[in-house]
């Protein structure tokens, strides 16, 4: 492999563009980065992208942060993983820090008012294709646990208001005896 | 008030799995219940916004919220407050898995989890449509609802599950339903 600083330098310029053109969540800029390292670079093995995306997807946080983590940590230790995450979280930081400034003015026009007004709607409809989509194939796969869990967890947050972070700490509670009597049946 | 917004952000960043909209139910508990930094108006005003610029949602609200708290000290504090939980997760289960190569705990823990994201999604999701067709949860009735919301919600439906259109162009074109209309004097 050649030098540690022009792959630093490259992991830096491939994520810092990967991030400022990547339009609509995680998973697209973790197809990209695949298409990047994988088909074009050739730095990392395809089966292994699948294990980092993996790693990326079941760890806490956003799936394009921790993507690039796990990359530039794979590639460059952990050198590569703060200067992939740099690049990764610099082109969303400037876009919203301008955006925000501009915001006040932006909401009493009354164009761009009505403008995101009616936007609201379009993501209220967003959301749920996607609460669709992910349910269903929750549903399909026929695990009784977690048609459970999806019923008990949307009662307690949307009716009875209990807080987010105890239900996922419960379910995750509930993962872990679910691993240990996997085990035991497996034993 | 930094410190506040460093822990705020640091539990979205500690207690989102699955991407995208997971971290959107536990930013609206922090950002609009807890701390009344936006309201529910400025907070779906911010998903739209997330949803039309490069960026994860998480990071996206820790900077907007951090500078509209704080300036950019803020925004800086929140967006570390967010990541620093990925950066130290991911690192050690990136190390792990390139030492034993298997995760099958964390599968187990994650088949429990998946679920209840799902639900807490769709939990957010009726906070958005409240705020879109109602304007607020003291508002539901029948006579004060806005029936041309309703209309664009369920034309945008039908945009994005039977002409499977890009979610951007959905939006936008919600936006500009909306102005038409008003134009129109509805």
């Amino acid at each position: 492999m050649k030098k540690k600083s022009e792959i630093l330098k490259k992991l830096f310029f491939s994520t810092l563009y990967l991030s400022a053109f990547t339009f609509g969540g995680g998973y697209v800029i973790v197809s990209l980065m695949k298409k990047k390292f994988v088909d074009e670079l050739h730095w990392i093995g395809e089966e292994e992208m699948l294990d980092l995306v993996a790693i990326a997807q079941s760890s806490p946080g956003a799936i394009a942060v921790n993507g690039a983590i796990v990359v530039g940590y794979k590639l460059a230790g952990l050198a590569g993983a703060l200067t992939a995450i740099t690049a990764t979280i610099l082109p969303p930081f400037i876009v919203i820090s301008v955006i925000s400034a501009f915001y006040a003015a932006f909401r009493d026009n009354a164009v761009i008012g009505q403008l995101l007004q009616g936007m609201q709607a379009g993501v209220g409809a967003l959301i749920c294709t996607v609460v669709y989509d992910m349910g269903s194939g929750i549903v399909k796969k026929n695990d009784t646990l977690a048609i459970s869990i999806m019923i008990l967890a949307f009662t307690a947050v949307c009716i009875f208001r209990v807080n987010v972070i105890a239900v996922i700490l419960v379910c995750a509670g509930i993962g872990v005896i679910r691993g240990i009597c996997n085990k035991r049946r497996a034993a | 008030m930094l410190f506040q917004l460093f822990l705020s952000f640091l539990q979205v960043g500690l207690f989102s799995f699955g991407g995208g909209y997971a971290a959107m139910p536990l930013i609206q508990a922090q950002v609009v219940e807890s701390h009344a930094w936006l309201s529910m108006q400025e907070f779906t005003d911010l998903i739209t916004i997330s949803e039309m610029t490069p960026g994860p949602i998480a990071v996206n609200s820790a900077t907007f919220v951090g500078i509209r708290v704080a300036g950019l000290p803020g925004a800086f504090v929140a967006t570390m407050g967010c990541i620093l939980p990925a950066c130290i997760f991911v690192t050690i289960i990136a190390k792990l898995y390139l030492k034993y190569r298997s995760m099958s705990v964390l599968q187990d823990i994650l088949s429990c989890i998946r679920p209840a994201v799902v639900a807490m999604i769709a939990s957010a999701g009726i906070s958005i449509l409240v705020s879109a067709f109602w304007g607020g949860m003291q508002n539901i009735s029948f006579a004060d609802t806005r029936w041309i919301m309703l209309v664009i919600f369920a034309v945008c439906i039908v945009m994005l599950k039977k002409f499977k259109l890009s979610p951007i162009l959905v939006m936008f074109s919600a936006g500009v339903m909306k102005l038409l209309l008003s134009f129109a004097g509805i």
